[in-house]
């Protein structure tokens, strides 16, 4: 079959099985290769994108679906060199450490604050629930996507209070949490 | 002008390894495509226990985009002997040789029979549908009991048995303390108790994967593994490919949490296969082969007998455990019960001790190395059972662990089990983590809700623990037969305009080696932390080492780097003082700098490194070159040590937990990076918390895994998580010159009996005395049913 797909901006027309998985076109047709597969199942995650603006999971998708469809990846989330405020955010509050649920978990975070531009910290855990991570624990998760949210808020501008100084305590971050007992 | 530079060791460093993760453009084994790479795809037996009566693959061959098809008897002769075991823990193991494809029985569901190369991966899974294999069942055994019952099936006829290794430990053999039998005889209290480690899938999110090319002038493998510089040794072993032909590249490695510390049968087909056919390879499992080939980690019968005074003081400890290999041995599998020997008597001090574990096979996936390996199974049958204690006596459970516990002053102390803590300061972390908890207000909560019956109790769980850490020194992995050293290899190579490549053989897969070793070089040398690039998980550049697992990466790695360093500044200032005109002995060097004592006159080590690469005004006799290497064995393991603080509700109507709060104080010694610290302790204790309460891959009777995929197995998700309370004291290491100790698995090891603790003490006035794990609502209601004499 034939279909015509937009991918981070670029338009692709391509002759493909009804049966290929939209993550797999993405991967081995147009080398697109940061979204990626951890399960078969749709439980994992890893390979969200935006079809339409919406997240999906490109391994419970066939290519054939994303017709006409405008898609996005990781790959299409940084413009003009600049990261995205929730790419930043993960990076800023260390909330990754293999990194491949990252790309998938990143993508989640972007359409979950595109609904709730304020969650707390219940919210963004149920809105990452189908999302796994098995470095993090996910609190530095948690805290990214609101630390995210705080940069995103409208009038916020876009640099306002950004920890641009490596040194300084990331967002959010307490006394208690990154220690200083002492012996 | 003088700057102060700030010390880079100690801050909270942003992760270089980030650029790359958050905009997809990682290296992932299963995104390399080469020129005519052909994909790889692995038929596997349904059927736990089978014998092969016909195999036929010739309409397989025929199918579109097929290039090959191959069976054991295609594979076989290229292997030397059969997949590797590097662990024989007596001299009688039974090692049955496991070939890289099943020849004649199938012994687990999910083993191998064929494989089929075709030009992709699509074609080569259709491929697999058109093979024919006839099977006739063999019986299945599955349970550690069963299997060693007279007249059980055997999983390996030839060997007569299914009892893989017995091994013991005895303090009073080992002059390290008493008789076990005698102290338990003149107790004033014994205490037995049964644990169960039910098994777990360690569940990295990056698939197993693996890429051979055979075409350039060595025989390329990348793998998504931990181990490079080990799978290549032992591919060499297997194969019989000269070592000097095989180099192995551990790209960017999604994870492995010892799941990764394996030669899989599958790299040893892709490495044959792209030899013989000549063109590269490809094989990336999908999430459900992991599931029941990826070795599954934990997995043992735990029985502890404890003696005791009446006024809580132990005076014997005596173990005796049984731990499924599953149906072959896989890497480390044999030691990762051996691990946990010494690690029973944890942070007490226990006069008399015996250990004995049996090892065991099954018909099923193998099991081997999972976060902690053997400490976190010792850890938490130690935790429970000095709350079984607490309760016997009467006595808080915190009392009895500070009763029982190796005081601050009394380090370095040996224990029991002949290891020697340089040092811990067990009083300290547990001061700080009931500081943070609230230890007595929760105390009263727990009286109140007690006391007017509410269907919500409240648990509140301890657990303190240490881990031995920086495996291992290498004369010791040899008295327990580990079949290679616990060294690690550095080098640093200054060039020509004064930036710095680090090499190392400790291979990240998540850890944030490249930040953390950066933030120790830039110390060391006073270079700014961007001017150094870190090498690491490729067998070309970093030409020796022994890979990253057992939180040894830092302590042995670690150090390394720092003694490779040193090494470069002493070369570097004989250079110096000769551009000085000075003797060596008058320089100072700190910030990257070499200054003559007292004066003014200073050479920068970049303006070192440039001299040596012109090489136009060297002291006589020196080498034109300012590199070194160090490769660091260490004297002893380290030990971190922590308290841990769980605080559950448990609905005694449904049966579920809620972790209202978990208060955690790790001691880890020095730490380079806290960011990095608190990172790993968080994803730790998901681990920890997942066993306790969510994981377990389950065996219907015909030997098929019913928990097969992540909508099956329960790996928790942000929503079945709390947030983390956690705090560190630091209590240097004395063993290793950076003061550290290790932190990858301090917090799966001490979280689950903490979680399971609370569970526990929660449903106490119930009449509940364990809850079997993990603490399901199901599980948890069954037991409170069942105490009250209910139906179970």
């Amino acid at each position: 079959m034939r279909i015509s797909v937009t991918v981070d901006g670029t338009s692709y027309t391509d002759e493909v099985e009804p049966r290929l998985l939209l993550v797999h076109y993405l991967r081995e047709r147009l080398g697109k290769v940061g979204t990626v597969v951890g399960c078969d199942t749709g439980n994992c995650g890893a390979c969200t994108l935006h079809l339409d603006g919406h997240s999906v999971k490109s391994c419970s998708v066939l290519a054939v679906q994303a017709d006409g469809c405008e898609v996005r990846t990781i790959e299409g989330v940084a413009q003009d060199g600049e990261l995205h405020p929730v790419q930043q955010a993960f990076h800023d509050n260390h909330a990754l450490q293999c990194g491949f649920c990252t790309p998938g978990m990143i993508m989640q975070s972007i359409d979950l604050l595109a609904d709730n531009p304020d969650p707390d910290e219940r919210a963004v855990r149920e809105g990452l629930e189908g999302n796994l991570c098995r470095c993090t624990g996910y609190q530095n998760i948690v805290r990214a996507v609101q630390d995210a949210a705080h940069h995103m808020r409208p009038g916020a501008g876009p640099d306002v209070e950004r920890v641009a100084d490596e040194t300084a305590n990331p967002a959010g971050r307490t006394a208690t949490s990154v220690g200083g007992g002492g012996e | 002008m003088t700057s102060t530079i700030e010390p880079e060791v100690g801050r909270a460093r942003l992760r270089k390894e980030d650029a790359r993760l958050i905009t997809g453009r990682t290296r992932w084994t299963d995104n390399i495509a080469l020129p005519g790479m052909l994909h790889l795809a692995v038929l596997r037996s349904p059927l736990a226990h089978a014998r092969i009566t016909s195999l036929d693959v010739s309409a397989a061959r025929e199918r579109p985009g097929v290039i090959a098809v191959y069976t054991a008897a295609d594979l076989d002769p290229d292997s030397q002997i059969g997949m590797p075991c590097a662990w024989p823990i007596t001299e009688d193991m039974k090692h049955p040789r496991r070939p890289v494809l099943a020849a004649d029985t199938v012994n687990f569901a999910g083993e191998g029979v064929a494989v089929v190369v075709a030009r992709s991966a699509y074609e080569a899974q259709d491929a697999l549908e058109a093979i024919e294999v006839d099977y006739d069942e063999l019986p299945v055994v599955l349970g550690m009991e069963n299997a060693l019952a007279e007249g059980a099936p055997l999983v390996h006829e030839e060997l007569g048995t299914n009892r893989n290794a017995l091994w013991v430990f005895d303090s009073a053999e080992a002059g390290s303390g008493g008789d076990v039998e005698r102290a338990i005889a003149d107790a004033e209290v014994t205490l037995h108790r049964r644990f169960r480690q039910q098994r777990l899938v360690p569940s990295f999110m990056e698939p197993r994967s693996c890429v051979v090319d055979p075409t350039g002038p060595q025989l390329t493998m990348w793998s998504a593994t931990q181990i490079p510089h080990i799978l290549k040794t032992m591919s060499a072993a297997t194969l019989g490919v000269p070592e000097h032909k095989l180099r192995v590249i551990a790209p960017d490695v999604g994870g492995g949490f010892g799941g990764k510390i394996a030669v899989l049968p599958e790299e040893m087909t892709a490495l044959i296969v792209a030899r013989k056919l000549g063109r590269p390879v490809k094989w990336t499992e999908s999430r459900s082969e992991t599931m029941v080939t990826a070795h599954h980690g934990r997995d043992q019968i735990q029985d502890l007998t404890v003696s005791a005074t009446r006024d809580g003081r132990i005076t014997g400890l005596k173990v005796e455990l049984l731990a499924d290999m599953g149906a072959y041995l896989g890497l480390v599998g044999p030691g990762v019960p051996i691990l946990g020997a010494f690690m029973f008597n944890a942070i007490y001090k226990i006069p008399a001790y015996r250990f004995a574990c049996t090892n065991v096979f099954t018909n099923t996936t193998l099991t081997d190395a999972y976060r902690g390996a053997g400490r976190p199974e010792a850890t938490f049958a130690i935790e429970r059972m000095m709350d079984e204690l607490a309760v016997e006596l009467n006595m808080d459970p915190m009392e009895i662990r500070e009763k029982n516990w190796i005081k601050h002053e009394e380090f370095p102390y040996t224990t029991v089990a002949t290891l020697t803590y340089d040092s811990g300061n067990y009083e300290a972390a547990t001061a700080r983590a009931r500081e943070l908890f609230d230890y007595e207000g929760l105390r009263r909560e727990q009286e109140e809700r007690r006391a007017s019956g509410d269907p919500v109790q409240l648990g509140i769980g301890i657990s303190t623990y240490t881990e031995m850490c920086g495996l291992a020194p290498s004369r010791v992995l040899g008295s327990l037969s580990y079949g290679a050293g616990g060294w690690e290899h550095a080098a640093i190579r200054m060039l020509p305009f004064g930036k710095v490549e680090v090499v190392t053989g400790a291979s990240a897969h998540g850890q944030g080696h490249e930040t953390a070793w950066s933030q120790i070089v830039a110390d060391q040398l006073g270079v700014p932390f961007d001017d150094i690039e870190i090498l690491h998980g490729d067998t070309q550049s970093s030409h020796k080492g022994l890979d990253t697992y057992g939180s040894r990466s830092l302590a042995v790695g670690g150090v390394a780097v720092v003694k490779a360093a040193e090494k470069v500044i002493e070369k570097a200032r004989v250079i110096a003082a000769h551009m000085m005109e000075c003797s060596p002995d008058d320089l100072e060097f700190a910030g990257g700098r070499f200054t003559v004592r007292g004066t003014e006159s200073a050479t920068a080590l970049t303006d070192v490194a440039t001299a040596v690469f012109t090489a136009h005004d060297l002291p006589d006799g020196v080498e034109p070159s300012l590199d070194s290497e160090f490769t660091f064995d260490p004297e002893n393991f380290s030990f971190p040590h922590g308290t841990h603080l769980c605080a559950a509700e448990v609905d005694t109507e449904t049966g579920q937990v809620r972790l209202r709060s978990y208060v955690c104080v790790d001691d880890v010694g020095a730490v380079v990076n806290p960011l990095i610290v608190e990172g790993q302790v968080h994803g730790g204790l998901a681990q920890g918390i997942a066993q306790a309460l969510f994981e377990e891959a389950t065996y219907d009777e015909s030997g098929t895994l019913t928990t097969g995929t992540f909508a099956d197995y329960l790996v928790p998700s942000a929503a079945d998580l709390p947030s983390f309370t956690t705090d560190r004291t630091e209590t240097p290491s004395t063993t290793n010159p950076l003061g550290v100790k290790g932190v990858g698995e301090a917090g799966t090891i001490a979280s689950t009996p903490a979680v399971v603790n609370a569970v526990v003490d929660a449903l106490r006035p119930l009449g509940v005395s364990d809850v079997e794990m993990p603490c399901s609502p199901m599980r948890v209601w069954s037991a409170i049913r069942s105490a009250q004499g209910g139906a179970r």
